[in-house]
């Protein structure tokens, strides 16, 4: 019994009670809060890579209240931490850590709340990827929904972030209704939440129409939390409104989290019950692919940096979702190496598009055109992870991509490389395009558009416009994140470790014995071949060539009104995209048909192929 | 999209869904034939396990406490949120002092309502107090309990007495008595680890007698706080909502 | 009758969806989503229902009496606060919304699009 893993998710609970209750005293001592803050978040950071480390060979088991499953029923609720749900729990805690040295500096004034929101945000993440109870999960989705929206919310002094939170919540709250109802039907069966012995009841019964539809219920809600399109509307809206320090959170982990509870609902609860794993990996795919090329061409037509950053991370989760569909441990692998990757970097460049608000007072990339050059340091971080974005090597993008790549064609789907590059070229050049055009005045501003302009000019008041100085307390997080996305790719071990933990989390019935009998599991059992993970050409082919590309893409990008032949056609990105932009409506009416009708399809290919 | 185009994008997914979902609910074991096991096993042991024989609450409590922690912080978290949203209004308030609807008379509060609500003031906050205390025996607990207390202070806004409202549940107060219970219900799992039990185990004597008000251990004492919590979650959130509009009548 | 009350959820379910799909009015949009989540109640509480059995209380009764599930009684009630939370943030976000913006029309809340 390993009491950390208890109170890695309380701990933060309780400092947050325990702030709220001090708030009057603490009104006026900011800095005992922030401290008090980020002592907890790092202390939570710690707990979780001692837990990660003890769960290396065998998933760390903690039944509360003592109540042990008798006879292979469980009574009570658990925390099952391997080394993936960890991992992914140390990561957020890490970026909460990273999020609120940031504030230290950034908030001109801050109300009492924002540490506790911040502290019940990091505890649902928590909980969420610590339990092995599929209601205990929900409730968990719920507290951490319910911090995101009041965080998104944060300064309802102006439009967009109230429109931003509607937007959020309802679509949000819609998802997590279904994922209830899903949790209903699979209860109706089984009479079971410990999501263990849900597996292995609904693995007795084999697939049939109730097993169809409440995966597809449970995975719809999580679909909408990780930003899969048509599910991702209300992604955009929250982001590009929430104060960046709260982004980091949202773009690092929170769209990651869907998709970790869509890989942990498979393999632990449906993945033996459902069978018909191809029909699995196509829909799965076709969802990743269009998510990727997708969220890529909004990005690129984007103008707005918060709002250009949210659609690079919906490009992105559709990448990661493609590394869950092919169901190998390879695949599985590179998501978890390209997720920590894409959080650290993607951390990194909106803390970069924070001082970016801090020191100039916009986010608007026509407006920041060459304003940026004195922001020397910004600006080399901001590139640097710009490059890591786009898949340069050594970064762990790079490495995440190519796994995810090399497990693809493994499966048989060798396109999949073409598609990651082109949607890693087109997310890669956006950003660079803004960093060139920023912080070095390379190339002409682009043209004037009047509604990204009403949108930024809003942003002036998250923190006080036009600062002298960048302060270190907000330079040196995104500093750390960037060498952190190198560090993390050239830790030893990290593929044959990863890909152990991978196939550890894929193995079902390891999973169930560990969990309901408490039995130790040395040599899990992998259901695709594990592949080699060593560095090949192939991979650093892939990386470098995508990283070319951006580079070439933005450079065209931004002399685009100097090319003679050219230039009398349109602009990039606008032309191309113009027709689909719509789609982005801004009203929640259309979010929520949009879900409706992504609900019908997905239930409709699995329902046809597997009855 | 036009209102149009939207509604039949909606119909045509919600066909779609809905015959998926009726397909799956078909599956179900059919209405009245619950399958176990978890829901036998729980009635089976609860009683001797906990001397509750309110089972229900032994589950919220005990079983599965730990779901009730996390929904306990929901209810906080919407509570600081609802005053984080419109705390700015707060300081706006002399800005933008207009009644939103201005030639609406309002009537003053007659007196039968206003007697009726202070005589029921009293008795509603006993009757929330015996529900909150009494999670181990009966169809109650904090969260039921929590809220009837939360609505004697709102019965106090009924008599009319907005300002009294104000100053019994001043929101620093009110905030502090629900960090106390969120966190306490928090603490009273740590105790257990402190003592070398596993998170929110059951460590006070249990009573001789199920049913007893002073049976059941750690739930009567979570109750408690859940209730503490609730309650001052609600009158925070009344009392934030009111405020948006009766402060500015009160000045008119 | 066995499937009848589960039709009921579809139904309460797909009202619910409609309803925030079309509503022009963001208050009654909220009541919409407290509808889709009603249609949960249901479904929570119809499964754990057994013909003949007791509620899960044993004051009075003896302890083996057949009674219902009380777990899915328990989620409800976690439910059942989760409404009341999400509810009113959402009811604090639409005043906001509507001093800002001065109107509740989600359709006219367009700060942001494209």
């Amino acid at each position: 019994m390993d009491q950390l893993l208890p109170l890695a998710a309380v701990v933060p609970l309780l400092v947050a009670a325990g702030i709220s209750a001090a708030s009057r005293f603490l009104r006026r001592r900011r800095r005992i809060l922030d401290a008090i803050g980020i002592a907890t978040a790092v202390a939570v950071t710690v707990m979780l890579i001692v837990i990660m480390t003890r769960a290396a060979h065998g998933d760390s088991v903690y039944w509360f209240a003592g109540f042990r499953p008798s006879r292979g029923v469980a009574i009570g609720i658990d925390f099952a931490a391997g080394p993936l749900s960890a991992g992914l729990a140390c990561l957020a805690a890490a970026l909460v850590s990273a999020a609120m040295i940031f504030s230290w500096r950034y908030f001109e004034q801050v109300a009492t709340y924002y540490h506790a929101l911040m502290l019940t945000f990091l505890a649902g993440m928590v909980g969420y990827c610590l339990t092995g109870d599929i209601f205990d999960l929900f409730v968990w989705f719920e507290l951490m929904g319910v911090s995101a929206y009041v965080l998104t919310a944060y300064r309802p002094e102006e439009r967009g972030p109230l429109q931003g939170a509607l937007n959020f919540a309802i679509t949000n709250s819609v998802g997590a209704y279904l994922i209830l109802s899903g949790i209903a039907l699979s209860y109706g069966r089984t009479g079971a939440l410990n999501m263990a012995q849900i597996g292995r009841d609904m693995a007795r019964h084999g697939p049939d129409r109730l097993v169809v539809v409440a995966f597809v219920l449970i995975i719809s809600g999580l679909l909408i939390k990780g930003a899969i399109v048509p599910f991702h509307f209300w992604l955009a809206d929250a982001h590009a409104v929430a104060p960046t320090p709260v982004c980091v959170l949202f773009s690092g982990v929170m769209v990651e989290l869907g998709l970790y509870g869509i890989a942990r609902v498979y393999w632990s609860v449906f993945g033996y019950g459902l069978g018909h794993r191809q029909t699995v990996t196509s829909v799965f795919l076709a969802l990743g692919m269009l998510t990727a090329i997708a969220g890529a061409l909004f990005c690129f037509r984007e103008r707005h940096l918060k709002r250009l950053l949210a659609f690079s991370t919906i490009s992105h989760a559709g990448m990661f979702l493609t590394g869950i569909a092919v169901l190998t441990p390879l695949g599985l692998a590179g998501a978890a190496v390209y997720v920590a990757g894409h959080a650290l970097l993607k951390a990194a460049l909106f803390l970069g598009t924070g001082i970016v608000l801090h020191r100039l007072g916009s986010v608007n990339e026509t407006w920041l055109h060459g304003r940026g050059r004195h922001l020397r340091v910004t600006g080399i971080i901001f590139t640097l992870a710009a490059l890591g974005l786009a898949d340069l090597p050594p970064f762990a993008t790079y490495l995440g991509k190519g796994w995810i790549e090399s497990a693809a064609a493994t499966r048989g789907f060798p396109w999949v490389t073409a598609v990651f590059i082109i949607s890693s070229v087109l997310v890669g050049a956006a950003v660079l395009r803004v960093a060139g055009g920023v912080f070095y005045g390379l190339g002409d501003p682009p043209s004037e558009s009047p509604q990204v302009a009403a949108e930024s000019s809003e942003e002036t008041s998250e923190t006080q416009a036009a600062k002298q100085r960048t302060p270190l307390s907000m330079i040196a997080p995104a500093a750390v994140l960037v060498v952190a996305g190198i560090v993390v790719a050239l830790l030893p071990d990290l593929g044959p470790v990863l890909q152990a933990s991978a196939v550890r989390f894929q193995d079902q019935a390891a999973y169930n014995a560990t969990v309901l009998s408490g039995a130790h599991i040395p040599h899990p059992r992998a259901l695709f071949p594990p592949e080699d993970t060593g560095v090949k050409a192939a991979d650093l082919a892939s990386g470098f060539g995508s990283a070319a590309g951006a580079l070439l893409l933005a450079f065209l990008a931004l002399y685009w009104k100097r090319l003679p032949v050219l230039r009398r056609g349109f602009e990039p990105g606008t032309g191309l995209v113009q027709p689909i932009r719509r789609f982005q409506s801004g009203i929640v009416n259309d979010y929520v048909a949009w879900i409706v009708f992504g609900l019908a399809c997905v239930g409709g290919a699995l329902a046809f192929t597997i009855r | 999209m036009t209102a149009a185009q939207r509604r039949w994008l909606f119909l045509a997914g919600a066909a779609g869904f809905a015959a998926f979902y009726l397909w799956g609910l078909t599956g179900l074991p059919g209405f009245g034939h619950y399958p176990g096991p978890y829901g036998d096993i729980i009635n089976r042991i609860a009683v001797a396990q906990t001397n509750a024989t309110g089972v229900v609450s032994a589950v919220n409590f005990e079983y599965r406490g730990f779901d009730t922690v996390a929904e306990e912080y929901i209810l906080f978290v919407a509570a600081i949120g609802v005053s984080t949203v419109l705390r700015q209004l707060r300081g706006e308030r002399e800005r933008a002092a207009r009644d939103e609807a201005v030639g609406r008379r309002v009537p003053p509060t007659s007196d039968a309502v206003r007697v009726l609500s202070l005589m029921l003031i009293g008795p509603t906050l006993v009757m929330g107090w015996f529900l909150a205390s009494h999670a181990q025996t009966s169809p109650s607990g904090g969260f039921q309990g929590g809220v009837v207390l939360a609505t004697s202070f709102i019965l106090l806004y009924l008599a009319g007495e907005f300002l009294v409202f104000e100053r019994v549940s001043p929101l620093d107060i009110t905030d502090a008595v629900g960090a106390v219970g969120a966190g306490g219900f928090a603490a009273i799992g740590i105790t257990a680890v402190g003592l070398g039990l596993a998170y929110l185990t059951n460590f006070l004597p249990l009573g001789s007698t199920p049913g007893a008000v002073s049976s059941s251990g750690t739930i009567a004492l979570i109750s408690f706080f859940v209730g503490l919590e609730v309650g001052a979650a609600f009158v925070l959130i009344v009392s934030e909502l009111l405020e948006q509009t009766l402060l500015l009548r009160h000045r008119s | 009758m066995q499937v009848f009350p589960f039709i009921v959820v579809a139904w309460v379910l797909a009202v619910g969806l409609y309803g925030i799909v079309t509503s022009r009015h963001l208050i009654h949009q909220i009541v919409c989503l407290i509808v889709v989540q009603s249609s949960t109640y249901v479904l929570l509480l119809g499964i754990g229902y057994r013909r003949g059995a007791v509620a899960p209380y044993f004051s009075d009764i003896p302890v083996h009496t057949p009674a219902v599930d009380p777990v899915v009684q328990a989620l409800a009630l976690t439910d059942v606060v989760v409404e009341a939370a999400v509810t009113a943030l959402l009811l604090s976000f639409a005043i906001q919304a509507h001093k800002r913006f001065g109107t509740l029309d989600p359709h006219e809340l367009v700060q942001l699009k494209g």
